[in-house]
């Protein structure tokens, strides 16, 4: 039989300890460093870098080595004044993927005050589809990904009377696939990011009824590789983000426990960059703060106990959704 | 990401350019510490000073059109340098013919992007013309046949315009040369389920290929995560077709120990108990060793996943157990 499969080999000499010092250096020096080229070409996405950067730092327990108060007045600039919505930097048009990574930012300081919150309540709404999907921005682009921005959005508000939820359901539902999974669209591949967004949706819809649970959860768990790693699609290559994609999905459905977490955790260890901090796609990659996020975040889904607990829906410090006093479905069964 | 272009010796700066020397440079708003800008290259900096400057006046010209061309090919990811390009094809009634020829260069060289993808989309949603749009999509799935971008707009075009009609034929040569592409099978799936239908003659098509396909490789993933989604619309399910039953015991009996199979088998016991149709072959005391050997050998990194079904086809058994003693208890009465 022809096992062919996609993977990686970790090497003896990988990182096998967590090196959360190294970690929030890497992170508090991103973007003051002259040399990197990188920086400069994530103009385009850079609230969302704020959200990856400052949610890592929160969760390590380090957050007050971020510029808090030139992050909120950042923020601030981002907001459009004729539609609301937030950009991810002036002047960029706003879209709704960095309207929730500025709430999220916003959220965690409780400094929701900085913004026309009406506004952003007002700009997500517009974005709705008569089919209860979600478009990005002005343009139309329709994705499960914007579903699940929207819902996040405005459930953070507590906003969500403002749309129409029931629909917005529907639509992620009408997304499912005949092996359980989720895509971008009705009929596009089930996809483990695209998964997280839908079940996210669904848990703060309160409609994970509409879940086949147990079919959902084997194709996820489907996704780990021997290295430990998980993949996003079958026959693909591991990759340190679907850490948080498949364990987030795993851990709202209550199946977290059918994959073997010694073995991820060693992976997502392996990911780290010893000398500049930082996680990495793949061991040996460059590091970049969205895969610090999801590693960081990755591990504490799987209990690590110097990390503060993670919100599996909403991506946020535990304490976040705490004092929000937000309870997302969860299955129990 | 293209190459900053700082060999390009041709290249003149904006900033040297007469017919721009009307318009002041834009230079980017410095934001938080965090987010000190920096080092780009001189090239990068002068093209999207200049953007900035021209985005900030809504300037409707040919130059800013061309402008554009030279900020995509920076970064073809900055979503509101093509938001502002779309505004300026409208407002200056361009060629969107030669438009399409130039996004379709654009895809070429970034084939992973949502903007150019969405662009394309536009256009031809403007031009109500998708003529070109198979070709170009089988393009890109040469390259790389998973490209989830590629997939989208595909699927997009033909459920828009009806282009079904060769499309199974594509899938066809897709999964011939390799056949654990799980987007090949999602876009099989999608054709039936949007075009052919699930009639009986089709279901049953549908099986006999899918089985000749995994009797080539029977380690597949995909393959069987097909079957079970074609004999979700077989009436008679996964007990009562004996195609699809005698296939997998004949393969079992020839030893082969894919874990898909014995998954398989595993679903179809599950079936028959809950039927309360179970067999000699089908019984819950045969998912329970197919479980343990599961578990114990044949898919150890599921383990968890094993042991839990296992658990759960144990208290089938005990149940159907105590419902036999049930009834002969009634029975003597």
């Amino acid at each position: 039989m022809a096992f062919h499969l996609k993977d990686v080999t970790l090497t003896p000499d990988r990182p096998t300890t967590l090196l959360l010092r190294k970690h929030s250096d890497y992170l508090a020096k991103y973007g003051t460093d002259s040399e990197d080229f990188e920086y400069n070409m994530t103009e385009y996405l850079r609230v969302s870098g704020i959200y990856w950067s400052l949610t890592a730092m929160e969760l390590m327990g380090y957050s007050h080595r971020m510029p808090k108060e030139e992050i909120i007045k950042f923020i601030t600039t981002c907001q459009n004044k004729e539609n609301g919505g937030i950009s991810a930097c002036y002047p960029h048009d706003p879209h709704i993927l960095y309207t929730l990574s500025a709430i999220q930012v916003l959220t965690m300081y409780n400094r929701l005050d900085a913004i026309d919150v009406e506004g952003v309540v007002k700009f997500v709404a517009s974005l709705q589809q008569k089919d209860g999907s979600f478009s990005g921005d002005k343009w139309g682009e329709i994705d499960t990904r914007f579903s699940f921005c929207a819902v996040m959005c405005l459930s953070l508000l507590k906003r969500l009377d403002a749309i129409d939820v029931d629909r917005a359901a529907n639509f992620v539902i009408s997304c499912m696939n005949f092996d359980g999974g989720f895509g971008s669209k009705p009929g596009s591949e089930s996809h483990a990011g695209l998964i997280y967004c839908c079940v996210g949706t669904l848990s703060i819809c309160k409609r994970l009824d509409a879940v086949r649970i147990n079919r959902l959860a084997w194709w996820l768990a489907e996704r780990q590789m021997p290295s430990g790693g998980l993949n996003g699609r079958p026959e693909k290559l591991p990759d340190l983000c679907y850490s948080w994609w498949v364990l987030s999905s795993l851990t709202i459905i209550n199946r977290l426990h059918w994959i073997k977490k010694d073995k991820l955790e060693n992976f997502i260890l392996a990911c780290q960059d010893a000398e500049t901090g930082g996680f990495s796609d793949r061991p040996g990659d460059i590091p970049d703060p969205f895969h610090t996020l999801f590693g960081i975040a990755g591990l504490a889904l799987l209990g690590n106990k110097t990390i503060k607990p993670v919100n599996p829906v909403y991506c946020l410090p535990q304490e976040t959704i705490d004092r929000l006093k937000l309870e997302p479905q969860m299955y129990k069964h | 990401m293209s190459d900053s272009g700082d060999s390009d010796v041709a290249w003149t700066y904006y900033k040297d350019r007469p017919e721009w020397s009307d318009v002041t440079p834009v230079p980017e708003d410095e934001g938080p510490n965090l987010v000190v800008v920096i080092a780009h290259s001189d090239k990068f900096v002068d093209v999207y000073d200049y953007f900035r400057a021209v985005l900030q006046n809504n300037e409707r010209s040919e130059r800013a059109l061309h402008l554009t061309k030279d900020a995509v090919e920076l970064n073809p990811a900055n979503y509101t340098v093509w938001q502002y390009r779309r505004d300026l094809l409208k407002a200056l009634g361009t060629d969107l013919r030669s438009e399409l020829e130039y996004v379709e260069l654009v895809i070429k060289n970034s084939p992973k992007n949502y903007q150019v993808w969405h662009h394309r989309r536009v256009l031809v949603e403007w031009l109500q013309d998708p003529t070109q749009e198979m070709e170009l999509t089988g393009d890109a799935l040469m390259q790389d046949p998973k490209n989830y971008h590629a997939w989208q707009h595909r699927q997009w075009a033909i459920k828009t315009f009806g282009l079904y009609e060769k499309e199974m034929d594509f899938v066809d040569n897709l999964i011939s040369d390799d056949v654990r592409n799980n987007s090949a099978w999602n876009q099989r799936y999608f054709v039936v389920n949007n075009h052919l239908g699930w009639s009986d003659l089709n279901v049953q098509r549908e099986i006999c290929y899918t089985l000749e396909k995994i009797k080539f490789i029977k380690n597949n993933e995909s393959a069987w995560n097909y079957l079970r989604g074609v004999l979700i619309h077989d009436k008679r399910g996964l007990t009562g077709n004996a195609v699809v039953t005698s296939f997998c015991e004949e393969l079992y009996k020839n030893k082969c120990r894919s874990p898909y199979l014995l998954a398989f088998i595993i679903d179809i016991c599950d079936e028959a108990v809950k039927k309360g149709e179970v067999n000699l072959l089908h019984s819950a005391t045969r998912a329970v060793a197919l479980c343990q050997a599961l578990a114990g050998k044949y898919d150890k990194i599921r383990s968890k996943y094993w042991n839990y079904m296992c658990e759960k086809f144990k208290k089938a058994a005990e149940q159907e157990e105590i419902d036999r003693e049930a009834a002969n208890n009634i029975d003597d009465e």
